[in-house]
């Protein structure tokens, strides 16, 4: 498009300031219509042309038919959180086309099926009818593909009418059907027809732009799911074990596939990766403990209602003290409910998991680097402290498209902590400490020695695992005193843990008085709240949590700060619970953000919580 | 090896000891805790006989259990062995996830009818689907000894508790599970034929595969009364064994003075051999639909029948299905684990 077209296109438009690079765009679509890879495409477009971009699938818990959402938000200022307000709108689901059009932002653009006669709903929006239906029919003669590629028609819409330069759509379209010729050449086809109508029938009226930037340059496109698989891969796991479910599956799927590639020996030809795909829950954690316990770097995927299956297993892990990584992609509800949709949910019951007197060290990564890099944590603090290791992510971060930049390769050799590996070593240990006792401390910080089996014949190094009713030479009892001191030297455990996990990153030193707490996903939009807050004079300090238990900066924190703002992604504020429980008598300074319609959180909700609390 | 004391001295003779130089007390494990009489205690006591015999290193034994009485006895046998008492009904899931990464290991499982008919049913199902390699024996005494003897699922329909109540629903055959869910090695027998026992329980260590043996094993003090019919005297009266079990381990040679048309002669995984003088005739272990119908027609004359009931030597194990390697995942060096810069940098850039 010439320059004077462009000029004369929005003419329109310029009756109003432009809004250029910092808008949402929202396509409703019917699940299993194949829109998944037009929105891809028009997102990918948007990050070609350098623009900071997020994509976020609201999708049911439906193969097809039931209503689906895709939010992109383009953002100059680098923002990735979820926007509440849709700027654009892109109305392909006639199930939900009424109400989509009902909740729109005022001023919005409406792109819609022609027959669908939306422009009589309101007289706020800029209304663009644009018959599919009929101009899929002309564009694609194998009827077999229509229903596909009706979908690429509102990218080339989408392309007039908001500047998405053609090359860069090109480009996106090449790399999602891999260079494919005949699905390249079909899928441009739908989207220049697209275009080349709206160009000729359309008359731009609303104010949203996209302009070229420079602020994605050398960056990634990747699934928080997928980050922590190549974390897991280059963490050197050994062995995964999973039971299919949402959100988590995509994690294990894309391990098993980099794995595939990138896990096998050059020396051998061998796999040095094996995977199972388990009975259920149950059996997964069950394979993990046995293969930890056998010396291998063991994981498993689930998601909420797995982590309460795993829960006696788990406890097991806890008192016999075996390595494993449990990677917990949170979402929404047990059974059928709302399973596809995105919750902190499940911090306070997974610190706690099993019966009698359990805690786990939990990790929490708030970003895509995250994802990777505390994956790779993860499998040094289980191997250190021979205990389930928890992975906290969310369907938000796990299973939508975010921006980062390219991982760097990880210097640090791996902690497998204290295994007696071999016979030398194991004689060494037997002659520094008079003998091998599976469970006893003989460092001080509770962490006792392993053996693995079938390493080294020494029939001393052998021992016998089993729940909590052992001595520290890992023979049975039932007496008060053994367990007891066994349980005191698990306490002392979980304390070093606290010296050797993740701490938080705390942004102050601006004498706020008002601080934020937040932890996982939510720091998308708490940074976006802080710098909006900061624009209206409220200026904030900022600590994000990144594992449990808490180092002793969370208490200095809270210390340090007349109101503590604590962002949950649940109804009942659980880490809020547990922040109580930490700071003592501070607990009166910590205020509550609860977000919780399975939604990713908004900076909005966070401005208008402390809002609310500040009565500003 | 020798263990004889050099002539001419007036030692007592040493005990005897196997290829790796073992005597059959350093198979031993710690003291039962069980009671006095209990069918587990000489099911232990082979166990530990058919490891010493089949020279077993013993620091390559990973023994395996979940919850229940019969679990407990893997404390009682093998102690330069690790073992892992996993929780009630979980067993195999450990165990697989042991023999993924580890192969070279000598996994054998005992389980309970509780712990593998009822909680663990859809553990037990999984780990003979997958063929993980590990021996697995189910103490099988048709009660919950633990909890003081109510019925199990193997319990026979119309078997009578001490306390009068009456068992109205038919038993789980676990064989013929066995058969049905591919298991390539597939035995019954009974506490009170150590001979049979004995070499069932060789065959099924020179087996690569799971391998399924279901032991009637009486429980003393809940179910061995007259109306049971997991009771020794009811087995006794009614035991039937389909042969006579002989084993030739991999290291003997192998002679061929045996009558085919008598005797079945299978050579298992490790190059032993295991050879079946039939007691019925025209009876083929290698036959699944003949093992199935064997099952069935125990079942319906309420006959007692132990052997090797079903055997497929051949039969590729979950390893061999998984396409892993004869090095064990587990022995790799921490730098065969992680892959290389390049390949990280290619990931990435295939993302911009």
């Amino acid at each position: 498009m010439s320059t004077a077209v462009l000029e004369e296109k929005h003419t329109e438009a310029s009756r109003r300031p432009p809004v250029i690079n910092d808008f949402s765009i929202h396509v409703a679509t019917a699940n299993g219509s194949g829109s998944q890879s037009s929105n891809t495409i028009l997102m990918r477009s948007i990050f070609q042309m350098g623009i900071p971009v997020s994509g976020k699938n609201l999708f049911p818990s439906n193969i097809q038919g039931l209503p689906t959402w895709f939010t992109i938000r383009a953002s100059k200022e680098g923002f990735i959180a979820r926007r509440r307000d849709i700027g654009v709108l892109i109305c392909m689901n006639p199930e939900t086309a009424h109400e989509d059009v009902k909740t729109v932002a005022p001023g919005a653009a409406v792109i819609y099926e022609e027959s669908l006669k939306l422009d009589g709903l309101r007289n706020d929006l800029h209304f663009y009818p644009v018959p599919f239906s009929k101009l899929v029919l002309e564009l694609v003669q194998d009827g077999k593909l229509r229903r596909l590629a009706v979908n690429m028609i509102y990218v080339g819409v989408a392309a007039w009418l908001l500047d998405i330069e053609m090359a860069e759509i090109e480009k996106a379209v090449a790399k999602q059907f891999k260079s494919k010729a005949a699905a390249v050449e079909i899928n441009m086809k739908a989207i220049r027809g697209g275009f080349e109508w709206a160009e000729k029938n359309l008359k731009k009226s609303d104010p949203f732009r996209l302009e070229r930037m420079n602020a994605t340059a050398g960056k990634i496109i990747i699934e928080g799911n997928a980050a922590t698989a190549i974390g897991c891969m280059m963490a050197g796991v050994q062995f995964l074990a999973w039971y299919p479910i949402t959100p988590s599956s995509s994690l294990a799927e894309s391990l098993i596939d980099y794995a595939g590639r990138h896990r096998v020996d050059p020396e051998t030809d061998q796999p040095t990766f094996s995977v199972v795909q388990a009975e259920d829950e149950l059996a997964a954690l069950g394979m993990v403990l046995g293969a930890g316990w056998a010396g291998a770097r063991a994981m498993t995927t689930t998601s909420g209602p797995g982590i309460s299956l795993m829960s006696e297993f788990t406890g097991l892990g806890y008192y016999a003290e075996v390595p494993a990584v449990i990677v917990d992609v949170q979402r929404v509800g047990p059974s059928t409910g709302l399973p596809t949709r995105t919750m902190q949910g499940d911090i306070t019951s997974t610190y706690y998991l099993g019966h009698g007197d359990a805690k786990h060290i939990l990790l929490i990564p708030g970003s895509i680097r995250e994802c990777y890099e505390l994956a790779m944590e993860s499998f040094d603090l289980a191997e250190r402290f021979q205990t389930p290791v928890f992975l906290m992510t969310d369907l938000d971060l796990g299973m939508n498209n975010w921006m980062a930049d390219p991982f760097s390769y990880p210097e640090k050799p791996f902690d497998r902590g204290k295994v007696l590996r071999t016979k030398e070593e194991f004689e060494a240990h037997v002659a520094k400490h008079r003998e091998f006792a599976r469970y006893r401390d003989v460092d001080g910080d509770g962490i006792p020695y392993r053996t693995l089996p079938g390493f080294f014949d020494a029939p001393a190094a052998a021992y016998f695992t089993r729940g909590s009713g052992h001595t520290d030479r890992a023979t049975y009892t039932e007496r008060g005193d053994d367990y007891k001191n066994n349980m005191d030297r698990l306490a002392r455990k979980f304390e070093t843990a606290r010296e050797y996990v993740p701490k938080p990153v705390i942004s102050s030193g601006n004498g706020a008085k008002v601080g934020v707490i937040a932890y996982g996903s939510s720091d998308f939009a708490v940074e976006e709240a802080r710098t909006l807050l900061g624009r209206k004079g409220l200026t904030t300090d900022y600590l994000r949590l990144r594992a449990l238990p808490f180092t002793p900066e969370i208490a200095a924190f809270v210390a340090a700060h007349e109101r503590v703002y604590v962002v949950d992604q649940n109804r009942d504020g659980q880490m809020y619970d547990l922040l109580r429980l930490e700071v003592g008598s501070d607990a009166p300074k910590l205020r509550s953000i609860r977000h919780y319609d399975g939604f990713p959180l908004d900076a909005e909700t966070v401005i208008e919580g402390i809002e609310a609390g500040e009565k500003l | 090896m020798s263990s004889t004391a050099p002539p001419g001295t007036t030692e007592p003779k040493a005990p005897p000891s196997n290829r790796v130089g073992l005597t059959v007390k350093e198979y031993g494990g710690l003291k039962s805790t069980l009671c006095v009489g209990c069918g587990h205690d000489v099911i232990t006591r082979q166990i530990t006989q058919a490891m010493y015999e089949m020279s077993i290193p013993p620091y390559k034994i990973a023994k395996m259990s979940g919850i229940g009485c019969s679990s407990k006895t893997t404390a009682y046998f093998a102690d330069r062995g690790h073992g892992f008492n996993a929780v009630h009904g979980r067993m195999p899931a450990v165990a697989t996830g042991a023999m993924m990464v580890n192969p070279s290991l000598l996994s054998i499982g005992v389980s309970g009818d509780g712990d593998t008919a009822s909680i663990g049913a859809g553990q037990f199902v999984h780990l003979l689907r997958r063929n993980v390699p590990m021996v697995y024996i189910v103490e099988n005494n048709g009660v919950y000894g633990l909890t003081k003897g109510q019925f199990s699922a193997t319990a026979d329909a119309g078997s009578k508790l001490k306390t009068g109540v009456v068992n109205d629903l038919p038993a789980i055959d676990l064989c013929a599970m066995g058969i049905e869910l591919g298991c390539g090695y597939v035995a019954r027998s009974f506490s009170g034929d150590m001979k049979q026992l004995l070499g069932l329980l060789k065959g099924a260590l020179a087996h690569r595969g799971t391998a399924l043996l279901d032991i009637v094993s009486p429980c003393v003090t809940f179910n061995n009364h007259d109306s049971s019919t997991k009771s020794y005297k009811w087995a006794k009266d009614h035991e039937i064994p389909i042969q006579e079990i002989g084993f030739v381990p991999y290291y003997e040679d192998i002679t061929v003075d045996y009558d085919p048309g008598t005797t079945q002669d299978i050579e298992l995984h490790d190059g032993s051999h295991i050879r079946l003088k039939k007691l019925r005739t025209d009876y083929d272990a290698t036959d699944k639909a003949m093992a199935l119908a064997l099952c069935q027609e125990s079942q319906q004359k309420q006959e007692f029948l132990t052997g090797l009931i079903y055997v497929e030597p051949s039969k590729k194990d979950f390893l061999e299905l998984s396409g892993l390697g004869s090095v064990p995942i587990v022995s790799l060096p921490d730098e065969r684990l992680r892959p290389g810069r390049k390949a990280l940098e290619e990931i990435m850039e295939s993302l911009k």
